[in-house]
């Protein structure tokens, strides 16, 4: 197990090097001097000087590549002219919304979506499943920012029951946090829905085939146990796969329904950083989400030995 | 000899292909989910295209005296010759007095030539990666890492990152959702070249020496075709969203051309009073992608039934 571990790490090495590879040739592939780029439009020529020599734009390219990368292993990601703040702190100010905005939809999305999809594949051809097969099928067409303004729409503006914009911290207000994190997590949650609710009635409806599951219920088991002990739990591994490989779309729909909700979490962030073009911060926020996405996925290619005691490594 | 053979092999793989092809095609044409989404798509190609003569008056014309009205409005134009004419705004007018119903309309183009043209780009530049990368050993190593790498960006925040290097523009816009969608469509290709490689056909055809070129032309592309078709429609309609979710975030195309992302980004300020900006382009947006998505799914089913029963 500790073998497999290390194995697993050792492997997504290389993936997060083409990350960082890409990320800072990204800077240097913008037309004009990095330094320039870097200080922004409103920088003096003594603050593109400093940025220069910190940067040392005058070393072969693969030095300056160690000078960047050696900083950002170190938790610094440099600093944001635009903002007038280091990078670091500007990240750790916008996590609060972002978090909570994900983990509300994950929440959302599994306890809906995970029970629709066992239950339309025990009533597989039914009225029922067709319906989730047709709201999975419109859940992906559907645009997120559109989902956003017909929900505000219905329960901000014309119901009054939720605000229609905003965000309240936690520590705040938790009721109001509450109130303000309904309708963000169900928007993005939507097409997560979709995409678990497909998987889980597809690998559910192939477990229902299998031998053990006549096995259970010959001996009488009830329906309840069969779904829940026998088919969902061996249906497991494709499903958390779906959730892994979901975190992409999670991390894109953030960007999306920040805006559209004005949370002032990463994902607004971004959209700043682009359009005042903000390059240190862009470069941290991309390489910030794309570990953070890794990551996941290994902990959860971990955790399939929990579901799945067939699989050993 | 060799030739004998070679027919032999052909016809033995074209036999077990062509006696299902023909059909297929007809049974993909029949599929009622290939009709709706395809009739939805017909519908829409012919609105970009007809824009100019369905009503419609200049999607950039600002107007300071239209602005913000509701749908069904009644607006006299002014020319610059001193004539004037009346023009009903069907889905009213946005902030700068610009008629929405023409915006929608003239819209429907970027989104079309969008999905279309990443679609196109993805499938070329994936399928030469996956064949070279399926084929040449000592390069696929690099190559998927690679692909892995740039897989582990989310896709949208890699399409932000392309366009805020290469500034706005339809171009770059097409190219910054090109890329995130290149290393499925390579995952894909790879993955058919490796099963095909290890068919009989193709190690009787390399036994009797065929050509390396003849080899992938002839016997392993064919292979692709049909995946490659049911990928082609998801990746146009992801594209078409995505194009819309950057025009949204005002970072996508430049605001003078009208886009579906567009207006609804012009109509946010606005949204609580004046919905109709978000809503029609929301519509027609949500109706675009579905018919593709259905269309897409219809395919896979008659195309690539492997494909539909793992999905």
């Amino acid at each position: 197990m500790i073998d497999f571990i290390a194995r697993r790490l050792v492997a997504i090495i290389p993936v997060l090097a083409v990350v960082a590879v890409f990320v800072f040739l990204m800077l240097r592939l913008t037309p004009g001097d990095p330094a320039a780029v870097i200080a922004g439009d409103n920088a003096t020529s003594e603050q593109i000087d400093l940025i220069r020599a910190k940067l040392g734009l005058d070393l072969p390219i693969w030095q300056q590549f160690f000078i960047w990368i050696s900083d950002i292993l170190r938790g610094n990601f440099g600093e944001s002219f635009f903002f007038k703040k280091t990078v670091t702190e500007l990240i750790s100010q916008r996590l609060e919304p972002t978090l909570a905005l994900s983990v509300c939809t994950l929440i959302v999305a599994v306890t809906t979506a995970v029970p629709l999809g066992v239950i339309a594949a025990y009533r597989h051809g039914s009225l029922l499943d067709r319906f989730v097969m047709g709201f999975s099928v419109m859940g992906f067409s559907l645009p997120t920012f559109v989902i956003g303004y017909c929900l505000i729409y219905v329960f901000a503006i014309d119901l009054g029951w939720l605000p229609v914009q905003g965000y309240t911290r936690i520590a705040a207000d938790f009721g109001g946090f509450i109130e303000h994190m309904i309708l963000p997590s169900i928007t993005l949650g939507i097409i997560y829905v979709a995409l678990i609710a497909r998987i889980t009635r597809a690998s559910v409806l192939e477990v229902l085939n299998e031998d053990y599951i006549r096995t259970a219920r010959a001996k009488g088991l009830s329906n309840r146990v069969v779904l829940m002990r026998h088919a969902l739990r061996n249906a497991a591994v494709p499903i958390l796969t779906v959730i892994g490989i979901g975190i992409a779309l999670l991390i894109g729909g953030a960007v999306v329904t920040e805006t559209v909700y004005g949370l002032p979490g990463l994902g607004r962030l971004t959209v700043e950083a682009v359009l005042s073009r903000d390059f240190p911060t862009i470069q941290a926020v991309i390489l910030m989400f794309s570990v953070v996405y890794v990551v996941i996925n290994l902990l959860i290619d971990i955790s399939y030995t929990l579901f799945d005691p067939r699989i050993r490594y | 000899m060799t030739a004998i053979i070679e027919e032999a092999v052909d016809s033995a793989a074209i036999a077990s292909a062509s006696s299902k092809r023909k059909p297929l095609w007809q049974l993909a044409i029949r599929n009622p989910a290939v009709i709706f989404g395809g009739a939805i798509l017909l519908i829409m190609v012919a609105i970009a295209v007809l824009a100019p003569f369905l009503g419609t008056v200049d999607p950039t014309r600002i107007d300071p005296a239209a602005r913000n009205k509701k749908p069904g409005t009644e607006i006299t134009y002014r020319l610059d010759n001193g004539t004037s004419f009346k023009h009903e705004a069907y889905m009213g007018t946005d902030t700068l007095g610009r008629d929405v119903y023409s915006r929608v309309l003239y819209g429907t183009r970027v989104s079309l030539i969008v999905g279309i043209s990443v679609a196109v780009l993805a499938l070329a530049f994936g399928l030469v990666i996956g064949m070279v990368s399926g084929y040449i050993r000592w390069l696929d190593g690099i190559i998927m890492r690679i692909m892995d790498g740039l897989m582990a960006i989310p896709g949208i925040l890699l399409a932000i990152a392309l366009v805020s290097i290469w500034r706005a523009g339809l171009i770059t816009v097409i190219f910054a959702i090109v890329v995130p969608e290149v290393p499925r469509v390579v995952r894909l290709v790879r993955s058919i070249v490796l099963t095909v490689r290890e068919e009989p056909y193709v190690e009787g055809a390399i036994s009797v020496g065929t050509p390396t070129w003849t080899l992938m032309f002839r016997h392993i592309l064919p292979n692709t075709i049909a995946p490659l078709i049911v990928q082609g429609t998801f990746t146009a309609a992801a594209a078409i969203i995505t194009e819309a979710i950057l025009s949204f975030l005002g970072i996508g195309i430049p605001p003078e051309t009208p886009s579906w992302g567009n207006i609804m980004s012009e109509g946010r300020t606005l949204f609580r009073i004046f919905p109709h900006n978000i809503l029609y382009p929301g519509i027609f947006l949500a109706l675009a992608v579905l018919a593709i998505n259905v269309m897409g799914d219809g395919l896979r089913d008659t195309l690539d039934p492997k494909m539909s029963k793992k999905v």
